[in-house]
C-alpha cells in the first residue's frame, strides 16, 4: 500500500474530495483500525455466553445491565447490526484497496522495465558495472541464458544507444495480492448470505414475529411460521421420536422461537447408539425416510455424526439424542398404609399421572429414562472390570398441590453394594443439589418384597400389638409380677414403634432428649427404649420371615440376619424420603429420539470459494518473491563497452542479495569479465 | 579458457530440479513410497477414500520435504526405525500376555512396568513406550534449552553442536511418542484407536516437536545456534505443561473419541492449525531476545514501561480468572502470588539484560536477522493457521451444522488471524520493521495461548475436548 501512497500523492493539487475519500478507506490505518475493533468485539461475544435465556442474564447482571447490553445487542453479537456495519465497512475498505492497487499491480506483473535508463539502473542498489571485451550480442545471448537457467522470464530490447536484457520472475506475488484481498471481500459475502438478516428485516417490518409462549409448534401463531422459501437461510433443530415424522424445524431467536417448514417429511425409522465399555457414547446414527411429496421421492439414509445427509440444499445432521417417550410399567408401593394396595402404572416419558396417597394427591411426572448407567468400577474390583453396568433408571417428579416437587431417580435392578443388593432410589428438592439415596434391600429372591412386607406389618398396629404381646409373655415368662409390667411394658413398645414409623430413630431420640430428667438417666432411658423396640422389630421381622415360609425352628441365615440391619437403617431414615410410596420400575419398552440439526446455508460455497482465493493469493503473497534483474550494454563516453548489471526483489531482502551476489558471481564466469 | 568454457557451460546449462537429486534423494523417495504403499496394503480396509488421499498425499509431502530440507530425511528414517521397533517388540509380547488371559490395557502396563518382573520388558520401560519416549524427549528438550544458553554465553562451539543434536533426538523421541502411541490406542482395543492428536496432551506434544523443527530449519539456514536457548525456552514451557498434565492429571491414559472427533479431518485439521501455532511461538521467542538485545544495547523507558505493563497485565489477567467466590484470604494469597510473580520476571528482566551486554553485542544474533527470521515464522505460520481455520471450518460444516458457529474456539481463531494479518500488513506494507513489531509478536504469543488453551479452561464451546 506504501506504492498506492505514492500514486495518489503524484496527483498534486487534484486531491478532489472522490479521493480523499478513497484515501481514508483504503488507508492501512483504518483497515487496521477495523481488524482491531472486530477483534475487540468478537472476543466479547466469547466472554459474554451468547444466547443464553434472558432469565439468567437478568439474574447475573441485574436488570439495568440486562436492558443497556440487550440495547447494544451484546447477547447476539455477531448477528448485531453494528457488527454487520464493522464486517461491511472492512469489505468497503478492502475493496478500495482492491480498486486502487490491481491496475498497477497488473502492469507490474507484465511490465519488463525494457525502457529503464542507464542512470537509473545504476542507481538500484548493489549495481554492478565490467568493462565488457568481445560481441556483445553473444554476451546478450549468453546473459539471457543465465537469466533463464534461473528461472527467469526475459525480454531484451535494442535502444538508440544501449541493449538491454530485463528479466522477472516471481510474477505471481501480484496476483496474490488481488486475489488474496477478492478472497476476503467473498468470504464476508458468504457469511452475509447465511446471516439472519432476512428475518431479522421480516420481524422489523412487522411480517413475522417470534413466538414465546406455545409448547408445542401446531399451537404457534401464523406470525411465528416460516414457509420453506421464506428464508434464504437458517439453522434449526428438531427432536424426533422412533416411529414418528417431522416436517418442520425450531428456530431459536432470541427469547423466542420460530418454526420452519421443509419442502419435505423426515421419518425417524430406527436410531442406534453404542458405547465404549465406560458408557460414554461411541456413535450414534439414525435411519432417516425422507418423504418429499413435491418431487415424489422416498428414500432411506442412515446419518451418523460427522456423516450428514445433504438433499434439495439442506443439511440434515446428527446432533444429539434423547428418550423419545418410553413405555415404563411401574408398581407404586404405598408407604405408611398397610391396607393400601399396589398400584400398576403404566405411563411413559414424558408423561403424568395423579396418584391418590395417604398425603393427598399427588402428580407422578416421568422426565428422563436411561438404559444403561455405567460407573467407573471401585478400585480392585474383584473380576478385574474397569466399569460396571448399575443398569435401568428412570427420573421423575412428585409434584404436590402447591407445585412443590421433588425429583427421583429410580434403579430399576438390585445394585450391588458392598456384596448387598440394593434397590436405589434417589431423591433431591433442587436439581442443583446432588442426589440423597434411599436403599431398599433386596430380598432373598431379589425383589423388595420383604422390605415392604416388614414396612406394612410395622404399620398394622393391630398385629403388632398381637405380636408385642405375645412376645412380651413369652419373654416374662418366668418373671414374678409380669402382669403387673405387661401392659406397661407393651404400651411402650407401641408408642416407641409409633414414633419410629412415623420419624424414625430420630423421633425417638428427639423424644428422650426433650425428656426432663438429668442426662445420665437419658442414657439410661435410650438404652432401655432401644432394647424394648429391638425387640419388637425383631419379633416382627421373624413374623415376616415365617409368612414367607421361612422355616422358623431354624436359626436365621447370615444373609437374613444382614437384611435385617439394612432395612432398620433404611426404615429409620424412610421419612426424610419425602412421598409416601415408591415407585418400582418394573418393565419397560425403550423409544430413542433422534436430535437432529436441519441447516441450509446457500453461503457455504462462496464461503468456500473466498477462503480458496485467499489461501492461494497468501501462499503467492508471502512465499513468492518478485524478482526483477536488469542487464545493460552500452558505449560509454570513453568508447568502452560497457555492461551494468542491477536486480531488486519485492521482500526477504537479505535473500535476495544473497542470491544476488551468485549471479554476480556466475555472470562474471560467464562473460569473463574481470572482477 | 577452457576452464571458462567448462564453468560457461554449467552455468548455462538448464538445470532440472530432478537432477540435482543425489542417489540418496531417490533411495529415500523410493523407501517413503515403498513404506506408503504398505500402509495402504496393510489398512486400506479400514480406510475411506479421504484417508486413502490422505495417506498418499502425506507421503508425497514426506518426499517433498525431505528433498527440499535433506536433514529432515534423517530424522524420518530414524523416526521409521525406532516406530517400527517398537511396534515389532510389541505385537507378539501383546498377544503373549493376551494368552494369559490379560486385558489389552493391563498387557501394556506389564510390558511397561519393571516391578512385573515377569513380564516386564527393559526396552519398553524405558525407551519405546510411548510414555516413556515422551519422557526422553521432555528431558532433551530440557537439557538441550540449557545447553543452548551455554553455548550463547560461553560461545563453546561444541555446546552447540551438541545442542543440535540433542534437539534432534529430542524431535524424534516425540515423533516417536506420538507413532507408539497411535499404534497403542489400536492395541487398547480396534474401536479406540486414533491419530493422537486429540487431546491437549497430545497436541502440547505436537506443538514441541513442530516448533523445534521449524527451529533446527532456521538454524541451519541462517548457521547460527544463538537463537536456540530462546525458542527452546518456550518449548520447555510447553515440556514443563505435559509433564504437570501428566504427573497431576494422568492426562497420558489414552481416552476413546467422542463421535464428533471421529473424522479424517482432525488428521489434516490439527496438525496444520498447529504449524501455525509452533511458528507464532517462536517468533515471538525471537521478538523476545530481539528486545532483551536491543535493550542491552540501548536501554529505552518505553520497553521497559511496555514490559511492566505486559507483565503486570498478565498476572492481573489470570489472577481475575481465578476470583469466583473464593475467600478473602484465598484472593488476597493469589494476588500476592500474582504480584511475586510480576517482580520475579522483573528482576529476570534484568538478569537477562545484564547478561546480554556480558556475552556482548558481537556474540548476539544480529537485530536484522532475528527481525527477518521472526517476519519468515509469522509468514509461514499464517499461510498454515488460514489453512487450518478454513479445514476446521469445513469440518465443522461436516460436524456441528455450520461451517461458522461463532464458537469461541472460531472466534479467537479469527482473532489469532486477524492479529497476524495486521502484523504482515505493517511489515509488509507500512515498512514498519524491529522494535514494534517485535513487541507485537510477543503480544501475540498471549493471543495466540489463549486461543489454544485459554478459550478451553476458561470459555466454554464446542471444543470442550481440549478441557484440562
Amino acid at each position: 500500500m506504501s506504492e498506492s501512497e505514492q500514486t495518489t500523492k503524484t496527483n498534486n493539487g487534484l486531491a478532489s474530495r472522490r479521493s480523499i475519500v478513497l484515501d481514508f478507506l483504503g488507508s492501512m490505518n483504518l483497515a487496521i483500525t477495523i481488524f482491531v475493533i472486530i477483534a475487540i468485539a468478537s472476543a466479547i461475544g466469547t466472554v459474554l455466553k451468547q444466547n443464553e435465556n434472558y432469565l439468567d442474564y437478568i439474574i447475573k447482571f441485574g436488570p439495568f445491565w440486562h436492558e443497556f447490553f440487550l440495547s447494544l445487542n451484546l447477547y447476539d453479537i455477531y448477528s448485531a447490526g453494528w457488527f454487520a456495519f464493522l464486517l461491511a465497512f472492512l469489505m468497503i475498505s478492502t475493496s478500495v484497496c482492491i480498486y486502487r492497487n490491481t491496475p498497477h499491480m497488473l502492469l507490474e506483473m507484465r511490465n519488463f522495465r525494457l525502457n529503464s535508463k542507464i542512470k537509473s539502473i545504476k542507481l538500484i542498489n548493489g549495481s554492478r558495472t565490467w568493462p565488457l571485451d568481445g560481441d556483445a550480442e553473444q554476451a546478450t545471448k549468453n546473459i539471457t541464458q543465465l537469466f533463464r537457467v534461473q528461472g527467469y522470464k526475459t525480454k531484451s530490447k535494442q535502444h538508440d544507444d544501449r541493449v538491454i536484457v530485463a528479466a522477472m520472475r516471481g510474477r505471481w506475488n501480484r496476483l496474490g495480492y488481488i486475489l488474496g484481498h477478492l478472497g476476503m471481500i467473498v468470504v464476508p459475502l458468504g457469511f452475509i448470505i447465511d446471516s439472519t438478516m432476512d428475518i431479522a428485516f421480516l420481524e422489523w417490518s412487522g411480517k413475522r414475529a417470534i413466538d414465546k409462549e406455545s409448547v408445542y409448534v401446531k399451537d404457534m401463531p401464523k406470525e411465528s411460521q416460516l414457509q420453506p422459501d421464506t428464508l434464504l437461510s437458517f439453522r434449526g433443530n428438531v427432536s424426533i421420536s422412533e416411529g414418528q415424522k417431522s416436517n418442520f424445524t425450531l428456530l431459536r431467536i432470541r427469547d423466542g422461537s420460530m418454526v420452519q417448514y421443509l419442502p419435505f417429511a423426515i421419518e425417524l425409522k430406527d436410531f442406534r447408539v453404542e458405547h465404549y465399555d465406560s458408557g460414554a457414547p461411541k456413535s450414534f446414527e439414525s435411519d432417516l425416510i425422507i418423504i418429499d411429496k413435491e418431487k415424489d421421492k422416498r428414500f432411506e439414509q442412515t446419518i451418523s455424526v460427522n456423516h450428514p445427509l445433504y438433499y434439495r440444499g439442506y443439511t440434515i445432521y446428527q446432533a444429539s439424542f434423547g428418550d423419545g417417550g418410553s413405555k415404563l410399567n411401574l408398581k407404586v408401593w404405598p408407604f405408611y398404609d398397610y391396607k393400601k394396595q399396589t398400584l400398576e402404572v403404566d405411563t411413559f416419558v414424558r408423561g403424568n399421572r395423579v396418584l391418590d396417597t395417604s398425603a393427598g394427591q399427588l402428580t407422578l411426572e416421568i422426565i428422563d429414562f436411561k438404559k444403561y448407567n455405567v460407573r467407573p468400577a471401585q478400585v480392585g474390583d474383584p473380576e478385574g472390570k474397569k466399569f460396571v453396568n448399575d443398569g435401568s433408571s428412570y427420573v421423575f417428579k412428585v409434584r404436590d398441590k402447591s407445585g412443590q416437587a421433588r425429583e427421583y431417580n429410580n434403579y430399576m435392578s438390585p445394585v450391588n453394594q458392598d456384596g448387598r443388593y440394593m434397590f436405589i432410589s434417589g431423591m433431591r428438592t433442587n436439581p442443583s443439589e446432588s442426589y440423597r439415596f434411599l436403599h431398599i434391600p433386596a430380598d432373598d429372591q431379589f425383589t423388595v418384597e420383604r422390605f415392604m412386607n416388614f414396612h406394612a406389618l410395622l404399620n398394622n398396629t393391630e398385629r403388632v400389638h398381637a405380636i408385642a404381646t405375645s412376645t412380651v409373655s413369652t419373654t416374662l415368662k418366668n418373671a414374678p409380677d409380669s402382669e403387673k409390667y405387661k401392659a406397661n411394658i407393651i404400651k411402650t413398645m407401641m408408642e416407641l414403634l409409633d414414633r419410629f414409623n412415623i420419624g424414625g430413630f430420630d423421633a425417638i431420640k428427639e423424644h428422650i432428649d426433650r425428656a426432663e430428667v438429668s442426662s445420665e438417666q437419658k442414657d439410661k432411658m435410650a438404652d432401655a427404649y432401644q432394647k424394648v423396640l429391638n425387640t419388637l422389630l425383631q419379633a416382627v421381622y421373624m413374623d415376616v420371615l415365617q409368612q414367607e415360609g421361612v422355616d422358623s425352628s431354624k436359626p436365621i441365615s447370615e444373609a437374613q440376619e444382614r437384611f435385617y440391619f439394612d432395612a432398620l437403617a433404611t426404615l429409620g431414615g424412610l421419612h426424610r424420603y419425602g412421598t409416601p410410596f415408591y415407585a418400582q420400575l418394573t418393565d419397560f419398552t425403550h423409544v430413542e429420539s433422534s436430535g437432529l440439526s436441519i441447516a441450509r446455508l446457500p453461503g457455504k460455497n462462496v464461503f468456500y470459494f473466498g477462503s480458496l482465493m485467499t489461501i492461494i493469493g497468501i501462499f503467492l503473497l508471502l512465499y513468492v518473491n518478485q524478482q526483477r534483474l536488469w542487464a545493460v550494454i552500452y558505449k560509454d563516453e570513453s568508447g568502452q563497452q560497457t555492461l551494468v548489471f542491477a536486480g531488486s526483489g519485492s521482500r526477504n531482502t537479505e535473500d535476495f542479495r544473497r542470491h544476488y551476489q551468485q549471479l554476480v558471481e556466475k555472470l562474471e564466469r560467464v562473460l569473463g569479465l574481470s572482477k | 579458457m577452457s576452464v571458462t568454457n567448462e564453468a560457461m557451460h554449467d552455468d548455462l546449462k538448464q538445470a532440472s530440479f530432478f537432477k540435482t537429486l543425489s542417489i540418496v534423494d531417490w533411495a529415500f523417495a523410493a523407501f517413503v513410497l515403498y513404506g506408503t504403499g504398505y500402509a495402504y496394503y496393510l489398512y486400506n480396509y479400514l480406510m475411506d477414500g479421504y484417508e486413502v488421499a490422505i495417506l498418499f498425499g502425506t507421503g508425497a509431502s514426506l518426499i517433498a520435504m525431505g528433498w527440499w530440507w535433506k536433514p529432515s530425511r534423517m530424522l524420518m528414517a530414524a523416526i521409521a526405525f525406532l516406530s517400527l521397533s517398537a511396534v515389532y517388540l510389541y505385537e507378539p509380547a501383546v498377544i503373549a500376555l493376551k494368552e494369559k488371559g490379560m486385558g489389552s490395557a493391563d498387557a501394556m502396563f506389564a510390558l511397561s512396568n519393571l516391578d512385573d518382573k515377569e513380564n516386564s520388558k527393559f526396552l519398553f520401560k524405558y525407551f519405546l513406550s510411548s510414555t516413556s519416549a515422551i519422557m526422553w524427549m521432555s528431558a532433551l528438550y530440557i537439557m538441550a534449552t540449557l545447553v543452548y544458553f551455554y553455548h550463547l554465553g560461553l560461545r563453546n562451539v561444541y555446546a552447540g553442536k551438541v545442542a543440535t543434536a540433542m534437539t534432534w533426538s529430542a524431535t524424534t523421541m516425540g515423533f516417536v511418542g506420538l507413532m507408539v502411541r497411535w499404534r497403542e490406542s489400536y492395541l487398547l482395543s480396534p474401536d479406540i484407536g486414533h491419530i493422537p492428536v486429540s487431546n491437549l496432551y497430545e497436541v502440547f506434544i505436537l506443538f514441541s516437536i513442530i516448533t523445534a523443527l521449524i527451529y533446527l530449519f532456521y538454524e541451519r539456514k541462517y548457521k547460527t545456534k544463538t537463537m536456540g536457548g530462546f525458542v527452546l525456552l518456550v518449548i520447555s514451557a510447553a515440556v514443563a505443561f505435559l509433564l504437570w498434565y501428566h504427573f497431576s492429571k494422568g492426562a497420558h491414559e489414552i481416552a476413546p473419541l467422542v463421535p464428533a472427533l471421529q473424522s479424517y479431518w482432525m488428521k489434516i485439521h490439527v496438525p496444520a492449525n498447529f504449524v501455525g501455532y509452533g511458528a507464532f511461538a517462536l517468533a515471538a521467542m525471537l521478538g523476545m531476545f530481539f528486545l532483551f538485545i536491543e535493550h542491552a544495547k540501548k536501554p529505552s523507558t518505553a520497553n521497559q514501561v511496555i514490559a511492566l505493563i505486559l507483565i503486570f497485565g498478565v498476572a492481573i489477567l489470570t489472577f481475575l480468572a481465578n476470583f469466583g467466590a473464593d475467600s478473602f484470604n484465598t484472593i488476597a494469597l493469589n494476588l500476592a502470588y500474582s504480584l511475586a510473580t510480576c517482580a520475579v520476571f522483573w528482576v529476570m528482566g534484568f538478569g537477562i539484560v545484564r547478561a546480554m551486554r556480558l556475552i556482548g553485542e558481537n556474540n548476539l544474533p544480529k537485530l536484522d536477522m532475528l527481525d527477518d527470521v521472526m517476519h519468515k515464522s509469522i509468514a509461514l505460520g499464517f499461510g498454515f493457521f488460514t489453512i487450518a481455520t478454513v479445514l476446521g471450518a469445513a469440518w465443522a460444516a461436516e460436524a456441528w451444522g455450520g461451517y461458522w458457529s461463532w464458537d469461541p474456539k472460531e472466534v479467537w481463531a479469527l482473532i489469532v488471524w486477524l492479529n497476524y494479518a495486521a502484523w504482515l500488513h505493517m511489515r509488509l506494507m507500512k515498512g514498519l520493521r524491529g522494535t514494534p513489531l517485535a513487541w507485537w509478536s510477543v503480544v501475540g504469543l498471549l493471543v495466540t495461548t489463549f486461543a489454544f488453551i485459554g478459550v478451553n479452561i476458561f470459555l466454554s464451546g464446542l471444543h470442550a475436548y481440549g478441557e484440562l
